[in-house]
């Protein structure tokens, strides 16, 4: 089987009891990238959240299945196991728990007991995938997250995507804060995953990133809805145009979740 | 107000016991004096935590005879853990019970005029010196109750002296087992740094039994005279039941520096201090802990730094971990006293409750009698963060797991301060056991 499907069907979620996604439908197939574009505040995160099982979004209707699983019974590390992996926007910083143990305990957990990776070949592919990061070797024995600048917390959310190797990742706003020899460094990493195993949703509000990882598929979110998909020529048009182009056609005034269209 | 308490040992028994040990007439004295102090002083108050109903003063046996080792190859397994059996060139002492079962010291530092010996020994062959330091300058027998008896019924310890310019670089560790149900801890430790030395110095307490309503009454004494450096790790491990009073006392001269890397893992009630006084100017005193609490057990730790000479720098960092119905108070103290100008007194506690009946509480406080000082404090008490599992369990680590990386990590930054790495371990081991 050429790589898995991720299919979101008529998804709602609230938050607090505050519906934020009102009916998202999408399929990502290994192979694919998808991006998703959307101002601030129009529900990019909370889709990404909920996918992964993030304790405080609430899914009050509609499915996600990873092929023929159902995602949303299964408790957050189950997801991981399955194969979908998040970059988040907002890492946390976990003191006293080394980068290097963490993930070291992150690929035994899907190698599962008795199966555990060798110390030293856990050490030989970290340092291999950290270099091609161009990360500080030193970052392997730093508290996970801890102290990390912005561009750093962003690429070691790529290195553990590389060590992973999931079949599904979403990247939330992997650019941002990004200078441009980290976005190109980060890209690298994601353009080094890609293949017929691997699928990706790059969710970002600039254009910039995917002039260095080209998609198969643009989506725009507008309202806790996706409101137009097409090409890789619909983010080009938004980078030259912005939104409002897609808000006078769909006649949306405000785009944020608040909203109603 | 002082109220009646009748001790089990009375004066004619503390004589009889001097006698019988051969102690020195001024060591005999301190004794019965303190014997006779402990009528009339209070209890210690320990800041938020009841005291009046613990057992401190109500015991069977005074001293427990036990057999020496032979060999380090007869040490219970849990020992065996805490020392490294095939060196050849260790400082190693181990007390069981009351008995000195075993001392090895290289004899490097023996030439170097090194004394490591268990407390009696120091009493009759180097009187002259342990009596310039016992209870003298950091701890005095009539402080409270227990001090006093602490000093009228000592009945083990250890005394270490590094003479001047002598700069050791492997440890000098002592193991304090306890297998003996009936065996009360009345320990007494001195490590003294002369001018210009360094050391590392370990101890160890050990329970081998499951449990026990026995005491410990633990009193240490670290003296680092000037230009003096003395790293003190310490993992203190008595069985559930026991009622611990431990009290770490340093005293740092001109331009010295103590450390104390301490693991309280005890089992039972333990009410515990540390204070370190910044005497001389330039000096620095570096304190670090970690506690877990678990079962019924309430425990309080007050650290302390107290500045005197000017240019002092003081820190704590204090983390703990409170399960099931443990209770855990941490009270740290900053005092810089008047005249101890440039000093810098720093602290951080923080405390993690992992059940809804654990209680933690963090008392941050800062007494400051001078102008031209900085000062800062830190406190925390909270729960596990739920975003933290969520990250974690979002690379497939499941949530026992994840819960376990927060929790070691939460200790790791003061776990890894340890000076020996076999101790280091080993509370690495022991944290593990607990937490889980
Ligand atoms: N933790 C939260 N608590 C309350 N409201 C939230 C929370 N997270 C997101 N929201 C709301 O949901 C809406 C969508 O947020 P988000 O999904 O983060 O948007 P985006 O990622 O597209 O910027 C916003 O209006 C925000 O106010
Ligand atoms: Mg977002």
């Amino acid at each position: 089987m050429a790589g898995s499907t991720l299919t979101i069907k008529d998804l709602h979620v609230a938050i607090e009891g505050k519906e934020i996604l009102k009916g998202v439908n999408l399929e990502i197939k290994g192979g694919e990238i998808h991006a998703i574009m959307g101002p601030n505040g129009t529900g990019k995160s909370t889709l990404s959240s909920a996918i992964m099982g993030h304790p405080k979004y609430e899914v009050t209707s509609g499915s996600i299945t990873l092929d023929d699983q159902n995602v949303l019974e299964m408790e957050v590390d189950e997801r991981a196991q399955a194969g979908l992996f998040l970059a988040m926007q907002y890492p946390s910083e976990i003191n006293g728990v080394t980068n290097a143990d963490f993930l070291r305990s992150a690929i035994n957990a899907r190698r599962g007991e008795g199966n555990e990776i060798s110390l030293m070949k856990f050490i030989r592919q970290m340092d291999k995938q950290m270099e091609f990061l161009e990360m500080d070797l030193d970052m392997a024995q730093r508290y996970l997250n801890e102290g990390f600048s912005g561009g750093e917390k962003k690429r070691n959310e790529i290195l553990q995507l590389m060590m992973l190797e999931p079949k599904i990742a979403i990247l939330d706003e992997i650019d941002s804060g990004l200078d441009i020899d980290a976005l190109k460094v980060v890209s690298k990493g994601v353009n080094q995953m890609r293949g017929e195993n691997f699928g990706c949703l790059i969710i970002t509000h600039y254009q910039r990133l995917l002039d260095y990882i080209t998609p198969d598929h643009v989506h725009v979110m507008m309202q806790g809805r996706v409101v137009k998909s097409g090409g890789p020529e619909l983010a080009q048009r938004l980078e030259a145009e912005g939104y409002d182009w897609i808000k006078q056609e769909l006649g949306i005034e405000d785009e944020t979740v608040g909203q109603e269209a | 107000m002082t109220t009646e308490i009748k001790l089990p040992f009375d004066e004619a028994f503390v004589s009889s016991f001097s006698q019988e040990t051969n102690e020195p007439a001024w060591f005999a004295e301190l004794r019965l004096k303190a014997l006779e102090q402990f009528e009339q002083l209070s209890m210690p108050k320990p800041d938020k935590t009841k005291i009046e109903k613990w057992n401190f003063t109500q015991f069977q046996q005074h001293t427990v005879k036990s057999q020496a080792y032979s060999s380090l190859a007869e040490l219970p397994e849990e020992v065996k853990a805490l020392v490294d059996v095939d060196a050849s060139n260790q400082n190693l002492y181990i007390q069981r019970n009351q008995t000195p079962a075993y001392l090895k010291l290289s004899d490097e530092l023996k030439n170097k005029g090194v004394i490591f010996t268990d407390i009696f020994t120091a009493a009759k062959e180097h009187g002259d010196i342990l009596k310039k330091y016992y209870m003298t300058q950091a701890t005095n027998a009539d402080e409270h109750k227990l001090t006093a008896l602490h000093a009228a019924l000592v009945n083990g310890g250890v005394f270490v002296y590094i003479p001047k310019n002598v700069e050791i670089a492997e440890p000098i560790q002592a193991v304090f087992v306890q297998d003996d149900l009936e065996a009360n801890l009345f320990n007494h430790v001195i490590v003294v740094a002369d001018d210009n030395s360094s050391l590392t110095y370990v101890e160890n307490y050990i329970s081998t039994v499951e449990e026990s309503n026995a005491l410990a009454n633990i009193l240490t004494e670290v003296v680092a005279n000037t230009n003096a450096r003395v790293q003190y790790g310490a993992v203190d491990n008595l069985a559930k039941g026991i009622t611990s009073y431990i009290n770490r006392r340093g005293v740092a001269g001109r331009d010295s520096q103590i450390d104390w890397a301490i693991g309280s893992m005890n089992e039972g009630n333990t009410i515990f201090e540390n204070t370190t006084n910044l005497l001389g100017d330039g000096s620095v005193a570096d304190t670090k802990m970690v506690v877990v609490g678990r079962g019924e057990q309430t425990q309080n730790f007050t650290t302390k730094v107290v500045h005197f000479g000017k240019h002092t720098q003081g820190n704590i960092l204090k983390h703990g971990v409170v399960k099931e119905s443990a209770t855990t108070i941490f009270n740290g103290i900053g005092l810089i006293e008047h005249g101890a100008s440039k000093s810098d007194a720093q602290q951080t506690s923080r405390v993690l409750m992992l059940s809804e009946k654990a209680r933690g509480d963090a008392n941050p406080i800062l007494l400051i009698e001078e102008d031209d000082v900085t000062a800062g404090h830190a406190a925390s008490v909270g729960r596990v963060d739920p975003l933290q599992l969520y990250y974690l369990m979002s690379r497939g680590i499941p949530q026992s797991e994840a819960e376990r990386l927060v929790i070691h990590g939460f200790l790791a930054p003061v776990v890894n301060q340890l000076p020996i790495e076999k101790v280091k371990t080993q509370l690495t081991e022991v944290i593990e056991r607990k937490v889980r």
